[in-house]
């Protein structure tokens, strides 16, 4: 076997560990911001979404994202990857129905690995932004919905060949495919849920601060070590000079996101908050995600930092308009994943990778590649909000959406799992 | 000078602290007990096996102030921290016999 075969192989599979432990990275982060009430209930949805997600593109997921058929949607090979395919073959030699991903040398398993635990991540953003009053079966139920038909149709648009790809809309790692996707169907939850008991009284918004920072800042670290991966395997072939500089930009943009989000906590809110440190790294990473291959160092420090500063004015932004997010989700994930979507058609510049994107308005490349990037923006958001709110509502008629009123208050460890995360009072028998 | 010890639940305490904030009490102790009453607690489950957990997480609030003002404080933690289902808690009313504030060595109902 070819040796690129083998070592791409490698590259890819050691990448994808990288993004599944970002699990824990978003179970420490989101049952640190949470109360201990909530904890089991937290970790609980954290780890069966990867079950559930797993399940759901493995059996229609991967088909419809990357399944050769029309712009909208892929009709060959959906069901359970049964589709003909002869990978690690490629260009001429490569006989099968997934061509639009059929670039990569590594063998099909290699491929839907490496795409499902993307999948996995957009699905973990939505338990953020729903934590504390989401019903588990309900969360459950979505999940499958969204990794199985909503994120694969998106995805088909961008990744698999479809519409967008067309028109030239790109985006690396998936700020837009993974992120905004999750972002807005968290969003969609979070207003149709409603806010927590207690989170906005006679008008005013109260804080229920996390129980756990020292959990919370060990999951933003296992996040960043994570998008190692997100971002420099989505090369999916170990081409040194690329997965060497998008680690950098990943890292830059992380580091200016940190030292952005802290001042300007700092100015604006009197302190450096930890909290908004962690989601200014975060916001820093998700906005990287799309452009890290098509910019600069310098750019990519750009981007952090004024990612950084947004996550903290976009947390206070939809405290102020009631809508709860209790880990920040919808402020990292959404607003910065539409950003660093922008923020390519911005500053890419074609040197990177010559005869892909093209350069931004930044480096004379004019508007055509920021009205791209609009464009898919506009219609991933329209159409991912859009079925959310459908299916949220579906599920709110049926199952129900929301815990009783008494359940919230008792905590949704005892009243869904019957058990708590700390119970730190036993009789001594 | 008389003193109170209420026992509440956890959730309601920011609104009888307000409250009695409010209605003129400035000074407070509160602490994380566990307890029961008539609510004899709930079930939980570990690994299969089903136990009972009698004591029942509470805040114990309390609070001294002047005899005159005891019917207040009692009418604001009636008020906030009643929610009409069992397990709201308890209020009990003791005699204290001074005061003293450790600053200044007043005594009394000047230390309070």
């Amino acid at each position: 076997m070819e040796n690129k075969i083998i070592i791409d192989t490698l590259w890819v599979l050691f990448t994808a560990m990288l993004v599944f432990f970002m699990n824990l990275g978003f179970a420490m982060v989101e049952s640190g911001f949470a109360r201990s009430k909530n904890a089991v209930n937290i970790l609980s949805k954290n780890f069966i979404v990867f079950a559930v997600s797993s399940l759901a593109f493995w059996a229609i997921g991967w088909g419809l994202m990357f399944g050769d058929g029309n712009g909208f949607l892929g009709l060959n090979g959906i069901f359970g990857l049964k589709g003909a395919d002869n990978s690690p073959a490629t260009g001429d030699f490569y006989t099968g129905v997934y061509t639009a991903i059929s670039w990569a040398t590594v063998p099909l398993l290699a491929k839907f690995f490496f795409q499902l635990v993307f999948a996995g991540t957009a699905a973990t953003i939505v338990s953020g932004a729903v934590a504390e009053r989401v019903k588990y079966i309900s969360f459950i139920v979505f999940s499958f919905v969204l990794v199985g038909v909503m994120y694969p149709l998106t995805g088909h648009w961008i990744w698999g060949g479809g519409w967008l790809a067309d028109i030239g809309f790109w985006d690396f790692a998936g700020s837009t495919v993974v992120h905004s996707v999750g972002g807005w169907a968290a969003l969609a939850g979070a207003i149709i849920l409603g806010p927590r008991i207690g989170k906005f009284r006679n008008s005013k918004i109260f804080p229920i601060p996390g129980h756990n920072m020292t959990s919370a800042t060990l999951g933003a670290l296992v996040l960043w070590l994570g998008w190692f991966g997100f971002n420099p395997g989505s090369t999916m072939a170990a081409d040194p000079e690329s997965i060497a500089r998008i680690c950098i930009t990943t890292n830059s943009a992380a580091i200016a996101g940190i030292l952005s989000s802290t001042a300007v906590a700092w100015i604006v809110l009197g302190k450096p908050d930890l909290s908004m440190t962690i989601n200014g790294c975060l916001a820093g990473l998700v906005a990287i995600t799309a452009p890290c291959a098509f910019v600069s160092v310098e750019s990519s420090l750009i981007i952090g930092a004024i990612a950084g500063a947004i996550v903290v004015f976009a947390v206070i932004g939809f405290d102020k308009i009631k809508i709860d997010d209790p880990v920040g989700a919808i402020s990292v994930h959404l607003v910065n994943g539409v950003f660093g979507t922008l923020a390519l058609g911005l500053f890419a510049q074609d040197v990177f990778s010559p005869g892909t994107t093209g350069n931004g308005l930044f480096f004379g490349g004019g508007f055509k590649l920021l009205t791209s990037q609009l464009i898919g923006i506009g219609a991933v958001g329209a159409f991912t909000f859009a079925i959310s709110v459908v299916v949220w509502m579906i599920i709110k008629k049926t199952i129900g959406i929301r815990v009783s009123e008494n359940e919230e208050i008792e905590g949704l460890d005892i009243g869904e799992h019957g058990m708590e995360a700390y119970p730190d009072f036993e009789k001594v028998s | 000078m008389k003193k109170i010890e209420a026992i509440i639940r956890p959730h309601v305490l920011d609104e009888v602290q307000g409250a009695l904030h409010d209605g003129g009490f400035p000074g407070l102790t509160v602490s994380e007990v566990r307890g029961y009453g008539r609510q004899r607690g709930h079930k939980e489950i570990y690994r299969g096996t089903e136990y009972n957990i009698e004591f029942v997480p509470k805040i114990k609030l309390e609070l001294v102030c002047a005899d005159s003002k005891i019917e207040t404080a009692v009418d604001i933690i009636l008020k906030t921290a009643k929610t009409g289902q069992v397990g709201d808690g308890k209020i009990f009313i003791s005699d204290i016999q001074d005061a003293i504030r450790i600053r200044t060595g007043e005594s009394g109902e000047n230390a309070l």
